[in-house]
């Protein structure tokens, strides 16, 4: 049992004493909007983090719904090809840079990494806020584009066309996005500090929960990747706006330099997608196994290492580019060896589940998904650095099935085990749990019917971002749209008995999972300050007993 | 609050997060580290891609980078490394409590810093003079191709770094220009002085990117 | 309909081995993935939560560890070095591979052989001989994807990618654009007839009256005057022509190019940008005189002028 005792700095610091009421928590300490709007408390931020990537998701999702009805014939039915290139840019800026970027970071990072530290809130709560904001601000610039025409660059924004030839929105887009990368810098800015500074008295870096260690990976990756990606967008709007000649060729520039700037950042963006979404499986297998995860110290340096390699990897992206063939063959090589850690993370959880005492609660079914599914998303992923497979299946709906698998299969599945798993914590709420089984079997199900037959259309020969298409691949589509709904219909079911929840769910006691952690050692919901006193720190996490 | 043996208010507010003041310190100046480790890779990319260039149409560039004033320049050089070493007077002036030092020091520095702007607003303005501003109106006087937008890019380059490098340097001088106001008010003592470190860091390091920028710009082709 | 094929037809010399890699890794993914997947159902189930039964608490075993490191490092080896071996196949021609070349734009492709044929959004090829295609762009970046052949290759505007392939069953194959290109990018698509070499050399003289590419080059050479400098004579104003496609040419200052077909297009339309050691910079540019096509005409001209000695 770790001890909450006075830590000395208590005492020193004057701080006001123990909170008289008992049921005053985070949430109902005020009620005014402008308590909300300008709020220092980390766990406040991280429910405005919530309340945004919601609408992005679904406003993503909306576009994808639209997508996959058109792809049910092979011809044109629901939209122009115009206006379908803007669906399929407006899923993928949305869903990248406004939804699968922020999403875990943003809500469970900012909610939970304080409390797993034992501190009282990140180092600057301020800069916390301010980052809400401008990703707020991006998104906004975004819809805004949407509304006044759209883009159809795709998310990409390969040049020439999107510097020469796109009529489009271009500009307020990627401006939305550079924005909101400021966000990113922020976020990963707070974490880094505050793991390092703000660390309760006992908690030595190898007693941290493994979701503080990947998050610490994901900061690292935020903080030095995204400046890359911001001039890039910086590069691009001024070559759109004064026709400069950094990437057109026809004055001078290159169009593969700005692939090249364009994924030295987006690559390891996938590992800000990925890594987050692992530290919660972590935690899930942990607690719903009654187990410490087997090999923390390996799966807490994969999370490093992965943050390192993705660097390296970039050109993984370009082998049919023009590039050289000797940086194809550098950048396979490095693709396979980033593939490596998370094999071991793998490894490493089906270890843990040896013995242990497993319970099947929803939070535990997302879990045991993601496995399956991270697996089959990050093996297809080493076909991809394969360079003779990749020759083939580069830019057709192999790779997007890839990255569904990852993203989806992996981030969704986890991030929505983790909004179960703690939301007990987050809202002093219990969700209906039979119901949250049925949506858990549900996205699964709905899920790989979706994705899988992308495999095949993409090892078929179809290329992505085609509106029309030859009518022998139309069997694959319908079952893929058929998935998609079933898919849909999974992601509404928590929407309605989360909400309902809120006044209608049993209320939870601190600990409803029984579960080892700082967090369970708070109150649900938490008070502002988390702890009423700082907790000291006598052992390791997941400390569960034989 | 209490009053130091040199005349200053103890101005210790330890904000609620943090449980003392010298955790405070420590997180605000590995927070100033992270952030301009974040500006390296910033600008990074753009000597990356200037680097790119620059190997590609080396005739053009240095061609171009002749007509940049490399008096100015230098005296521009030396204005900044001059406000570095006075903002680190000014630290050790805080180090050390002497109140009447932190100001001078700032003073200098954020006098400098106006120098700087001063000198690059005329060069600016004798680009823009001679027609080098890169847009409908660019027009580069030699005769290194006629395909003269090479060094149009050049200049693009130029205008981007050395741009964004003075929006820098004024954020930096809203910072210290903040910091003066705290000394004015002898919030500094030995105990706390983080904003004068934090803001010397970011000083330092505006002052070190023109360090590169100042070579690759103005000296590629000097003989 | 419902009949599902899994892949393409395999129709040129390396779609095989694409295709056997390809069954390679699926075979250790599904191992993999059977492995864990049954595992992790089995453990689920075994360890399900009973009252009488606690958890036993593992730290870890550094021998597994090493052993789920090294075998993937292994096989992930052994994948990279195959991939890479087709790789670097696919991406050196054969010396004598037949030429054809394309000119990808929004959103069609054009297509010319060497002896004449233009096609748009056909390929015609024979059976059992490389082909190399050397292909630019007139706009934005597209990409030549042929799923039959498992190769393509990303057509970049002001400047020459090529890729080669060798059919090996007749038939009429797909050819899609495989980079987005804009609003006609799912149409930009056409097909690649695969003929036996005699009905190919049939398909190349019937019906297609007319020169050559090199003729309709060579033509072009005189009509727009490049013989007044490149005459060949060492008093020229120009170097001579002769022998210069895929040599290695000296520039002013020491530095040497490989004179490829991007070299040729960019001393044609930027001559300023590469001067050959020992001469002027003043060779005007021909930019805005020449389409795309043209360009091509005058490097397939100059291909034929090689050193009376048959040497390069």
């Amino acid at each position: 049992m770790t001890t909450i005792t006075t830590a000395e700095g208590d005492a020193a610091r004057d701080l006001p004493a123990v909170v008289v009421d008992p049921d005053e928590n985070y949430l109902n300490t005020s009620y005014t909007v402008k308590s909300w709007l300008l709020t220092h408390d980390h766990k406040r931020v991280a429910i405005l983090y919530l309340l945004g990537i919601t609408l992005f998701f679904f406003l993503g999702g909306a576009a994808a719904v639209l997508m996959r009805l058109e792809l049910l014939t092979p011809q044109a039915d629901l939209t122009s090809h115009e206006t379908y290139n803007k669906l399929f840019t407006l899923h993928g800026v949305i869903m990248v840079f406004f939804f699968i970027i922020p999403a875990v970071p943003g809500v469970l990072g900012n909610f939970l990494l304080p409390i797993m530290l034992g501190a009282r809130d990140v180092a600057f709560p301020r800069l916390n806020l301010l980052g809400w904001y401008l990703f707020m601000i991006g998104g906004c610039f975004a819809i805004a584009a949407m509304v006044a025409g759209g883009v159809d660059t795709g998310w990409t924004f390969y040049t020439p066309y999107s510097t020469t030839y796109s009529n489009t929105h271009v500009i307020a887009t990627a401006l939305g996005a550079f924005i909101s990368g400021f966000a990113s810098v922020l976020t990963g800015l707070n974490f880094l500090v505050t793991t390092h500074r703000m660390r309760a008295p006992g908690m030595k870096w190898f007693r941290m929960p493994l979701f503080v260690w990947s998050m610490y990976g994901t900061a690292i990756i935020m903080v030095l990747g995204t400046p890359v990606i911001s001039i890039t967008i910086l590069l691009l709007a001024a070559e759109r706006v004064l026709g400069l000649g950094i990437f057109d060729p026809a004055r001078g520039g290159d169009p593969v330099l700005f692939q090249h700037l364009f994924w030295f950042y987006s690559h390891p963006a996938v590992y800000i997608m990925i890594l987050p979404a692992m530290g919660i499986i972590s935690e899930l297998l942990a607690a719903f196994s009654r187990k410490r995860i087997f090999g923390y110290g390996f799966v807490a340096f994969s999370s490093l290492s992965i943050a390192f390699l993705g660097f390296l990897v970039w050109g993984h992206h370009m082998f049919v580019s023009s590039q050289s063939v000797y940086a194809g063959l550098i950048f396979s090589l490095l693709s396979f060896f980033v593939a490596i850690p998370s094999a071991i993370k793998v490894f490493n959880w089906t270890a843990t589940l040896y013995k242990g005492s497993i319970s099947y609660d929803a939070p535990m079914l997302y879990a045991l998904g993601f496995i399956g599914l991270f697996l089959i998303g990050g093996l297809t992923g080493v076909f991809l650095s394969t360079l003779g497979i990749d020759v083939h299946v580069h830019d057709t709906y192999f790779v997007v099935a890839h990255f569904h698998y990852i993203a989806v299969g992996g981030t969704v599945m986890a991030f929505l085990g983790g909004l179960h798993y703690w939301w007990p914590k987050i809202t002093g709420r219990l969700y209906p749990e039979v119901w949250a089984r049925v949506a858990a079997l549900t996205v699964y199900l709905g899920f790989n019917l979706t994705f899988f037959p992308q495999f095949i259309l993409g090892y078929m020969g179809m290329p992505r971002r085609y509106h029309v298409y030859p009518p022998e691949f139309q069997v694959l589509h319908v079952l893929s749209t058929a998935g998609a709904s079933i898919l849909g219909a999974g992601y509404l079911i928590p929407m309605v008995y989360f909400i309902w929840s809120l006044w209608y769910g049993k209320k939870a006691g601190p600990n409803p999972w029984n579960a080892k952690g700082l967090e369970w050692q708070t109150k649900s919901p938490p008070i502002t300050r988390n702890f009423e006193e700082t907790p000291i720190v006598t052992e390791e996490a997941y400390a569960y007993a034989d | 609050m209490h009053t130091q043996t040199d005349g200053s208010a103890l101005a210790t507010n330890v904000a609620p997060q943090f449980d003392d003041a010298e955790q405070q310190a420590r997180s605000a100046v590995l927070g100033m580290w992270v952030f301009l480790i974040t500006e390296v890779l910033l600008i990074g990319t753009l000597f990356a891609t200037f680097a790119v260039y620059r190997y590609r149409y080396a005739h053009e560039f240095e061609e171009a980078s002749l007509e940049l004033d490399v008096v100015l320049g230098t005296i521009n050089t030396f204005v900044l490394l001059t406000s570095s070493f006075t903002v680190a007077l000014g630290v050790y002036a805080a180090k050390h409590g002497k109140q009447k030092a932190i100001v001078a020091n700032l003073v200098i520095t954020l006098a400098l810093g106006v120098v700087f702007l001063c000198v690059k607003g005329i060069e600016y303005y004798a680009k823009f003079h001679h027609h080098l501003v890169p847009g409908p109106e660019y027009h580069f006087p030699g005769t290194a191709s006629p395909v003269g937008h090479q060094t149009e890019l050049f200049f693009t380059f130029y205008f981007l770094m050395t741009g964004i490098h003075a929006l820098h340097v004024i954020v930096g001088m809203a910072v210290l220009a903040w910091v003066l106001k705290l000394a004015l008010a002898r919030r500094f003592s030995p105990e706390y002085h983080t904003p004068v470190e934090v803001g010397g860091l970011y000083w330092h390091f505006v002052d070190i990117v023109w360090i590169w920028l100042f070579p690759i710009l103005y000296l590629i082709n000097r003989h | 309909m419902w009949e599902l094929q899994l892949h393409p037809e395999s129709a040129s010399k390396i779609a095989s081995s694409v295709d056997s890699l390809f069954l390679f890794l699926l075979v250790v993914s599904a191992f993999f993935t059977v492995l864990i997947v049954t595992l992790v159902i089995v453990f689920a189930i075994k360890y399900r939560r009973r009252p009488e039964r606690k958890s036993v608490q593992i730290r870890g075993d550094l021998r597994l560890e090493i052993l789920w490191t090294v075998i993937p490092l292994i096989l992930s080896m052994v994948m990279f070095g195959w991939g890479a071996k087709l790789y670097m196949i696919q991406a050196r021609a054969p010396a004598d591979a037949e030429e054809v070349y394309v000119v990808g734009k929004q959103w069609m492709w054009k297509i010319q052989h060497l002896n004449g044929p233009r096609e748009i959004n056909e390929l015609h090829v024979p059976v059992g001989r490389p082909v190399r295609l050397i292909m630019t762009s007139e706009d934005v970046i597209h990409d030549f994807y042929v799923p039959a052949f498992r190769t393509k290759m990303d057509v970049l505007p002001d400047t020459y990618t090529s890729m080669w392939f060798q059919a090996t069953k007749t038939g009429r194959y797909h050819l899609f654009c495989a980079e987005y290109c804009g609003t006609g990018h799912s149409t930009m698509i056409g097909h690649v007839i695969v003929m036996e070499p005699h009905e190919y050399e049939d398909w190349l003289s019937g019906g297609v009256s007319g020169q050559s590419l090199a003729e309709a080059g060579e033509k072009l050479f005189t009509r727009l005057a490049c013989h007044t400098c490149h005459g060949g004579k060492p008093t020229d104003r120009g170097p001579p022509l002769t022998g210069l496609v895929g040599s290695t040419v000296r520039l002013t200052g020491g530095r040497t190019v490989k004179a490829n077909e991007t070299y040729i297009r960019e001393s044609i339309l930027e001559p300023k940008k590469k001067v050959v050691e020992g001469y002027e910079p003043i060779m005007p540019t021909y930019k805005g005189q020449l389409s795309e096509e043209d360009l091509i005409k005058i490097i397939a001209y100059l291909k034929t002028k090689t050193k009376p000695e048959g040497k390069r």
